[in-house]
C-alpha cells in the first residue's frame, strides 16, 4: 500500500480548525505562563517564608511530574472535588502553570541580574520597594530574558499536542480523527507536522519582532 | 538666609564589623550652601553622602533634613513610608547615572512625579520639558538612555532628580565615570544649579570644580573630617599634613 496524499485535502477544514485550536491554546497558555512566571518569580524571591516555602513545593511538583499527568489531574481529577473545567480551560491552565514554573526560574535570574544601581536610582527618588519592582526592576528583567522565554514558548507550542488526550480537538487530535476514518496515519501525521512547522515559523517571527522592539530599551 | 541648617548630621558613625568607615562626623549645611567632600578613596566620603538619604544606614548618629529625622528608628512598614517621603526631598546623582534603560528620557523624568505626586500626564510632560530645557537636552526627550552619551545621561539624571523639586541635591562623583571631554557639560549644569542657590553636597575628585563652585570644602580621610573650611583656605593654605599630601598628589597633572 503506497502513500497517497490526495486524501488530505478532504480533511483540510478539520485540520485547519485543529490548527486554530492549537494556536488558541498556545497563545492563551503563553500569556498565562508569562504573567504567572512573573508572579511566581516575585513570590520565590520576595514573599514571606510562609508563602515562599509552600510555593517551592508547588513549583517542585510542577517541574518534577509529567505534564501529561498534570493535565489528567486537572481535567479528570478535579471533577471529583467538584471542579468541572471545560477541556480547553483545563488544557490552558495545565500548560500555562507548567510553563509558568519554568518561566519563573528564568525571570528570577533576570531579576537578580538587574544592576543594584537601578534599585538605588528608583529608591532615592522616593519610590517604594513594590513600585521599584513593578516599574523598574521587573520590566528590565523581563526584557533581558526574552530569548530564553521565547524558547519556552516554542516548547509550549509543541507540548500543546498533549491536550489532545483530554479531548481538545486541536491539531494532533484532528489528524488522529482523520486517520481513524481513512487509515492513513503517515499522510495525516506529516500534514499535522507541516502545520506545526508553519505555526512555529509564525511564533518565531513574532518573538523576533518583540526582541527587535526592545533592543533600544535595554 | 537663616542659620538653621537644612541638613544636620550629628555624630555619624558607621562600621562594618571591626572596620570603622565613619567616626563621629558632624556636619551642618545651611540652605543654599554648596559643600564639597574630597578625600582619597575609602575615606568614607561616599558612605557619608549615602547616609544622608539613608541609602547606607548609619550605625549610630542622626541625620536631620529640616525638622525631620531621616534615619528615625521605626517599625519596618512605617519606616518604609517615612523614608520614601523623605527621599522625595533629597535628589541624588550617581557616578553611573542609574537611568532606567527601559524608559525614554521623558519617562525617566516623569516616572517618580507621576507615581508619587499624583500629577496628570500633561503636567508631567510639562515638567519633563522644563527640566530638560534646564539641562539643554529637550531635543532628546524621546530618546532611550542607550542612545545618549555619558555626559547627556548624567544631565538627564540631574533633570530626573530635579523633577521631584528636592530641597537638597547630593552628587556622588557625578563626573568620575565620564570621558574628560564630557565632564564640562555636567559641571556647567551643576554651576547653573549653584547660581540658583540649590543646596548641594558634592563628593568629587574635581578639585578645580570644588574650588570654583563650593562655599566650603571638607577633606576626609579614614572616616574622619581631617580639615574643613572655605576652598581658598583648603586648597591654597591647608594646615593639615594629610590634606597637603592628598592635594599634592591630586593637583599634580591637573591643568
Amino acid at each position: 500500500m503506497g502513500l497517497d496524499f490526495s486524501v488530505v485535502p478532504a480533511f483540510a477544514g478539520a485540520l485547519f480548525s485543529g490548527a486554530l485550536w492549537t494556536i488558541a491554546i498556545t497563545l492563551s497558555a503563553a500569556v498565562l505562563s508569562f504573567f504567572g512566571g512573573i508572579v511566581f518569580a516575585v513570590i520565590a524571591l520576595y514573599a514571606p517564608l510562609v508563602i515562599r516555602y509552600p510555593f517551592r513545593l508547588f513549583a517542585w511538583l510542577f517541574m518534577g511530574t509529567p505534564l501529561l499527568l498534570q493535565l489528567f489531574l486537572i481535567y479528570f481529577g478535579l471533577i471529583q472535588i467538584g471542579i468541572d473545567l471545560p477541556a480547553f480551560v483545563a488544557g490552558v491552565i495545565g500548560l500555562g502553570l507548567h510553563f509558568a514554573v519554568y518561566n519563573s526560574d528564568i525571570i528570577q535570574a533576570g531579576i537578580l541580574a538587574v544592576d543594584k544601581g537601578q534599585y538605588e536610582g528608583a529608591r532615592t527618588l522616593g519610590l517604594s520597594r513594590i513600585q521599584t519592582l513593578r516599574k523598574v526592576v521587573v520590566p528590565q528583567a523581563v526584557r533581558s530574558v526574552v530569548p530564553p522565554i521565547g524558547n519556552n514558548m516554542i516548547a509550549l507550542l509543541k507540548d500543546s499536542a498533549l491536550v489532545s488526550v483530554i479531548g481538545v480537538a486541536e491539531l494532533t487530535l484532528s489528524s488522529q480523527m482523520a486517520i481513524s476514518r481513512t487509515f492513513r496515519p503517515f499522510e495525516f501525521y506529516v500534514a499535522a507536522a507541516a502545520c506545526y512547522y508553519v505555526i512555529n515559523l509564525g511564533l518565531e517571527a513574532g518573538l523576533r519582532r518583540i526582541e527587535r522592539r526592545i533592543q533600544l530599551a535595554r | 538666609m537663616s542659620d538653621r541648617p537644612i541638613i544636620d548630621i550629628r555624630h555619624a558613625a558607621k562600621s562594618y564589623g571591626p572596620l570603622e568607615v565613619l567616626k563621629d562626623i558632624s556636619l551642618q549645611v545651611q540652605k543654599g550652601r554648596i559643600v564639597a567632600i574630597i578625600g582619597p578613596s575609602g575615606s568614607g566620603k561616599s558612605t557619608l553622602l549615602r547616609a544622608i538619604n539613608d541609602l547606607d544606614p548609619l550605625s549610630s548618629g542622626e541625620v536631620w533634613l529640616d525638622d525631620i529625622q531621616v534615619n528615625k528608628a521605626l517599625p519596618p512598614r512605617q519606616y518604609e513610608t517615612h523614608i520614601n517621603s523623605v527621599r522625595q526631598n533629597i535628589g541624588m546623582v550617581f557616578q553611573h547615572f542609574n537611568l532606567f534603560p527601559h524608559l525614554t528620557v521623558r519617562d525617566n523624568i516623569t516616572l517618580a512625579p507621576k507615581m508619587l505626586k499624583g500629577i496628570s500626564k500633561a503636567e508631567a510632560d510639562q515638567l519633563a520639558v522644563e527640566q530638560l530645557n534646564k539641562v539643554g537636552l529637550l531635543d532628546r526627550i524621546d530618546y532611550y538612555p542607550s542612545q545618549l552619551s555619558g555626559g547627556q545621561k548624567q544631565r538627564v539624571a540631574i533633570a530626573r532628580a530635579l523633577a521631584m523639586k528636592p530641597k537638597v541635591m547630593l552628587f556622588d562623583e557625578a563626573t568620575s565615570a565620564l570621558d574628560p571631554e564630557l565632564v564640562e557639560e555636567v559641571n556647567l549644569v551643576m554651576k547653573q544649579l549653584a547660581e540658583e542657590h540649590m543646596t548641594m553636597i558634592i563628593v568629587t575628585h574635581e578639585m578645580g570644580f570644588a574650588q570654583d563652585v563650593c562655599d566650603r570644602v571638607l577633606f576626609m580621610d579614614q572616616g574622619v573630617v581631617v580639615e574643613e573650611g572655605p576652598p581658598e583656605v583648603i586648597f591654597r593654605n591647608p594646615s593639615n599634613e594629610r590634606t597637603k599630601n592628598f592635594l599634592r598628589k591630586h593637583l599634580k597633572g591637573q591643568h
